[in-house]
């Protein structure tokens, strides 16, 4: 009886949806030649779709209602396995051998595209664990990330071109900048409420782009700057083929010197005021924290990676223009964050490969990449808002024996 | 710098202004009832101007008289709209009504993403024409050089719609029940409200505003795509913030604020940063008075 | 002696709502004093007042720290007033739910720890010495407040009566000289309630910290307090030691047709 009360509603719903997708799905109108293209089959797959997609949906949600009530969320298999491994010596050293091996051949058992799809991957990493101290860590919803990533990439464009600074001064210059930037948003920003925030960010980052495409004699405009230098290896000249190996091995020292440093701000003071700024605002300022300077630490340290991924993402395109940093990117890397697990750092590395390397390999595929990270960002929230690899928390573990 | 353009300006910002308050409307009914910002919005006043444009394409073909065909399309653009408000709100807001707050907006920035898509890739992404469904009226025909038909058209309408949306809130049961529910969720349920009936009934007002809208300016500037949505969306959010969220006269005078500012700003300074304009406007007035022009400050309490 | 805190003249408006109407009140160093009136009389919006959560409309608010001089602390933010030595815990309890016991108390050590973004990437000997530091001290006053077997879990999965010891927790590990207390006993049973009031006067005698407290249980209010303040409708409407107050036909006409046994 359940079930059929289930099938009723399922139709119900592939009904609805039909109707709903009717106009939009089924009739496209050829406005030059004045002809209508009906495409009644689009209303079928839509039936077939909303009838398994409300089945489906409504068990999950049913099945994570029953969840909630009894186990708590972090015993997930996912979880349960990284913990697994990351708690057994043995395991870990394996898996850890294992990535490293793959990780230095990559580059000599792949093709030069694939070198270079794997590099804009881990720029992606990159921005991700950047964007994560922002948002996993200290809960603040930064639409606007992008701009830090173009503010680093036209930094070295630029200082390049008028001043012939090189890559390697450009890095730390970049971030530097970078945090600037994040200061100087932040700053206004820090008495607004989450959502709020969320919009500002997001008009700072249209505002930055915007600049850059009309403010012609600083930026070129929407032509952009080409020749820009790939980095340089103590003054060689490098074969195309070399530089891009180097610049794969350049970003993944990035990589994980970016880990490196996120893990261990989290588990430090630092890392302490974050979370429980997340957790409950005015509780953390009346146990002695300041709010203002840990918002502005947090997005001063999210925009200096943001700047850092902007400086050899420029070094690895030698062009760059503005199309490259629409709002669009700043919300591929929040789908990151979120698809990964907001907080945990395995999860957004995880994330941004998945996200970034999955449509790159299914071509057919990168048409609906779009409309997939919307359909991602909605599931995640409803069934998973933790994330493919919810964030386990090193906590700290008080133990007698110790002290 | 003559008298004529400053009038002609002016009225182009009441024009632009009117087509902003059609969607603050949503933005900040719904703000007003669950404390969301609904991203998705822009992207439902798209798809309302898309529905217009399909039926409307449709049904010149079939030959049909130009009155029906206008009549059709609005009303087609308008139901449609709200069927999507609705649904959108069903599949991505109701399941997360318990969830933090980032959670459902995360959520609301993936249903904006995912209809902008969906229209993209079941439609175009190229710019269509848009039919001229705003006729010229012929009695209007001396004054036309002042304002156009199209642009009186969108004038009167924002009038027309403010005015029964102010009777629906003021004096009609769920009107009442809307207010309640905006003010307490929970008390409102104890005394027997259908709270989420009630949100429902807002996500689909709003939408419906929002497709008039959508259809209006899209016959007046004359083409379309899929990314319409996101733009006017945020302009919209600015003078719905401008005005003082929530409140819904607020919506209105923000947007009219918007829209003349625009329109000298662009008139007579530069129109290359028209959209930077907008987003400066919108970060000033959050820094400076986040409750809005009409909202009043509210300590947070503890 | 000058009073630790005097508050003189406060007065706090939502709106046309006057939520505070020129109170006065002192607290010495070493004392007791209890805050009371029915619900709705304004006395949360009075720590908020003091504790720079909310700013006040007008009035001053001094303290004076041990070894300092008088210091006028109206619309300092909440974080530097508890620098100065004033903490508090909330009538709503407003713990970290996913943080752990020992990290909710780690986070009242915060402001006297001083390690910045460079100290947590290099972590060098002074850095972990203070973070070893922290997660002891923080232990101890775990201890102190008898929540030590709980220290592991996470503050959502404590029972109610501990985690309104552990906001006490929190608290006290800012290193204090005035402790303010929002309705400590809410919520727990006669049993809890007198630990709690023994936990309060050794809070007192052994760490030296004086306290401040909102009580609706009356018999720890008269059990426990030097001296009391009362409040209704924003106004002060009567102080004194607990028996002139048990006896102020003034209060009893306030509490009337509430509950009222001492
Ligand atoms: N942020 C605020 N905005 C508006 N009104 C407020 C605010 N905070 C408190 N109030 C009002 O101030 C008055 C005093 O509230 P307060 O919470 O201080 O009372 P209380 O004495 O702590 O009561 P209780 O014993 O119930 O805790 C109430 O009428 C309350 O509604
Ligand atoms: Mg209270």
């Amino acid at each position: 009886m359940i079930l059929s009360e289930e099938i009723k509603k399922s139709l119900l719903a592939a009904v609805w949806f039909m109707f709903l997708t009717f106009p939009i799905m089924v009739i496209r109108v050829n406005t030059v030649q004045n002809i209508v293209e009906w495409r009644w089959k689009n209303m079928l797959l839509v039936g077939i779709a909303g009838f398994f997609g409300s089945f489906l949906g409504r068990s999950f949600f049913r099945q994570k209602e029953k969840g909630e009530k009894k186990a708590d969320p972090n015993t997930i298999s996912v979880a349960a396995l990284v913990q697994k491994i990351t708690g057994n010596q043995r395991l870990s050293r394996l898996a850890l051998a294992v990535i490293a091996g793959f990780v230095i051949s990559f580059p000599f058992a792949f093709s030069l595209y694939q070198i270079n799809i794997m590099i804009s991957a881990l720029i992606y990493v990159m921005l991700g664990l950047g964007l994560n101290i922002v948002v996993g860590l200290a809960g603040l919803l930064d639409l606007g990330y992008v701009a830090f990533y173009a503010v680093g990439a036209y930094a070295y464009a630029l200082l390049n071109h008028h001043f012939g600074i090189g890559f390697w001064t450009a890095l730390p210059i970049g971030a530097v900048i970078g945090a600037f930037f994040g200061i100087l948003l932040g700053y206004p920003v820090l008495r607004l409420r989450g959502d709020y925030l969320a919009i500002v960010t997001m008009g700072f980052g249209e505002i930055i782009r915007l600049i850059l495409e009309n403010w012609n004699a600083f930026s070129r405009g929407p032509s952009g700057i080409a020749h820009i230098p790939r980095p340089a290896l103590f003054g060689w000249e490098m074969s195309l083929e070399m530089s891009t190996k180097y610049i794969y091995f350049l970003m993944i020292g990035m990589v994980l010197f970016t880990i490196f440093v996120v893990n261990r701000l989290q588990h430090s003071r630092i890392g302490r005021a974050w979370i429980a700024l997340r957790e409950d605002e005015i509780a953390c300022q009346a146990m002695g924290i300041d709010k203002a300077k840990t918002k502005l630490t947090a997005f001063a340290l999210g925009a200096t990676w943001a700047g850092m991924g902007g400086v050899i993402f420029a070094a690895k395109t030698t062009f760059i223009n503005p199309a490259s940093f629409t709002i669009w990117e700043s919300v591929i890397i929040l789908c990151i964050v979120v698809l990964g697990g907001m907080g945990s750092i395995v999860g957004v590395v995880s994330g941004a490969l998945v996200l970034i390397l999955l449509p790159e390999y299914l071509r057919a595929f990168s048409e609906y990449r779009m409309l997939v990270f919307g359909v991602i960002l909605v599931v995640m929230m409803i069934f998973r808002p933790g994330g493919i690899i919810p964030d386990v928390r090193r906590t700290y573990q008080f133990r007698k024996e110790e002290h | 710098m003559s008298w004529d353009y400053f009038i002609e300006l002016f009225l182009g910002g009441l024009t632009r202004g009117s087509i902003y308050a059609l969607i603050a409307l949503g933005y900040t009914m719904v703000y007003g009832i669950i404390e969301l910002i609904n991203f998705a919005h822009g992207e439902i006043y798209m798809i309302g101007a898309f529905t217009a444009l399909i039926i409307a394409s449709v049904l010149s073909l079939f030959g049909m008289h130009q009155l029906v065909v206008l009549v059709l399309a609005v009303v087609l653009a308008v139901v449609y709209a709200c069927a999507y408000g609705f649904t959108v709100e069903k599949i991505a807001y109701k399941p997360l009504r318990k969830a933090p707050r980032l959670s459902v907006l995360i959520s609301a920035i993936g249903m904006s993403l995912f209809l902008q898509n969906y229209v993209l890739l079941a439609q175009t992404s190229d710019f269509l024409p848009f039919p001229k469904l705003i006729p010229d009226f012929e009695f209007w025909e001396p004054y036309s050089h002042i304002i156009s038909s199209q642009e009186l058209t969108i004038i009167a309408t924002t009038v027309v719609v403010m005015i029964l949306l102010t009777f629906l809130i003021k004096f009609t049961t769920i009107g009442k029940a809307m207010r309640a529910t905006a003010q307490d969720k929970i008390m409102a349920a104890l005394v027997g409200i259908d709270v989420n009936h009630i949100i429902s009934i807002t996500f689909i007002v709003g939408s419906a505003t929002a497709a008039i809208g959508g259809v209006l300016i899209a016959s007046h500037i004359g083409q379309i795509n899929f990314f319409i949505g996101f733009i006017a969306g945020i302009k919209a959010f600015v003078a719905a913030v401008l005005g003082g969220i929530g409140s819904i006269p607020g919506a209105v005078l923000g947007s009219l604020v918007l829209g003349w500012t625009e329109s000298f700003f662009t008139g007579y300074i530069s129109s290359d940063y028209e959209d930077v304009f907008a987003f400066l406007f919108l970060v000033f007035i959050l820094i400076f008075r986040p409750a809005g022009i009409l909202g009043r400050s509210q300590t947070q309490k503890v | 002696m000058e009073p630790i805190l005097a508050v003189k003249n406060l007065s706090m408006n939502f709106g046309g709502l006057r939520a505070l109407d020129r109170l006065d009140l002192d607290v010495n160093q070493g004392e007791i004093v209890a805050l009371i009136g029915p619900n709705g009389a304004g006395k949360t919006t009075f720590f908020n007042c003091i504790t720079g959560i909310y700013t006040p409309t007008e009035g001053d608010i001094l303290i004076t720290p041990p070894r300092n001089s008088v210091q006028r602390i109206n619309g300092l933010k909440p974080n530097t007033i508890t620098e100065l030595g004033m903490a508090r815990t909330f009538q709503n309890i407003r713990l970290f739910p996913k943080m752990t016991v020992l990290e909710n108390v780690m986070i009242g050590r915060h402001c006297r720890l001083s390690a910045g973004i460079l100290g947590a990437v290099f972590q060098g000997k002074k850095v972990r010495k203070e973070e070893e530091r922290a997660v002891t001290d923080s232990y101890a006053v775990l201890e102190k407040i008898g929540l030590a077997q709980f220290v592991n879990d996470l503050a959502m999965n404590l029972p109610y009566g501990a985690q309104r010891r552990l906001e006490i927790a929190r608290a006290l590990a800012t290193e204090p000289f005035l402790l303010l207390l929002d309705e400590p006993a809410a919520g727990m049973n006669p049993q809890e309630t007198q630990e709690l009031n023994e936990l309060i006067v050794r809070i007192r005698d052994t760490e030296k910290i004086s306290i401040l407290l909102i009580e609706h249980d009356m018999k720890l209010v008269m059990s426990l307090s030097d001296r009391i303040f009362v409040m209704d409708y924003g106004k002060k409407i009567a102080q004194g030691a607990p028996r002139e107050i048990k006896s102020n036909p003034v209060v009893i006409k306030a509490y009337l047709g509430e509950e009222f046994h001492a």
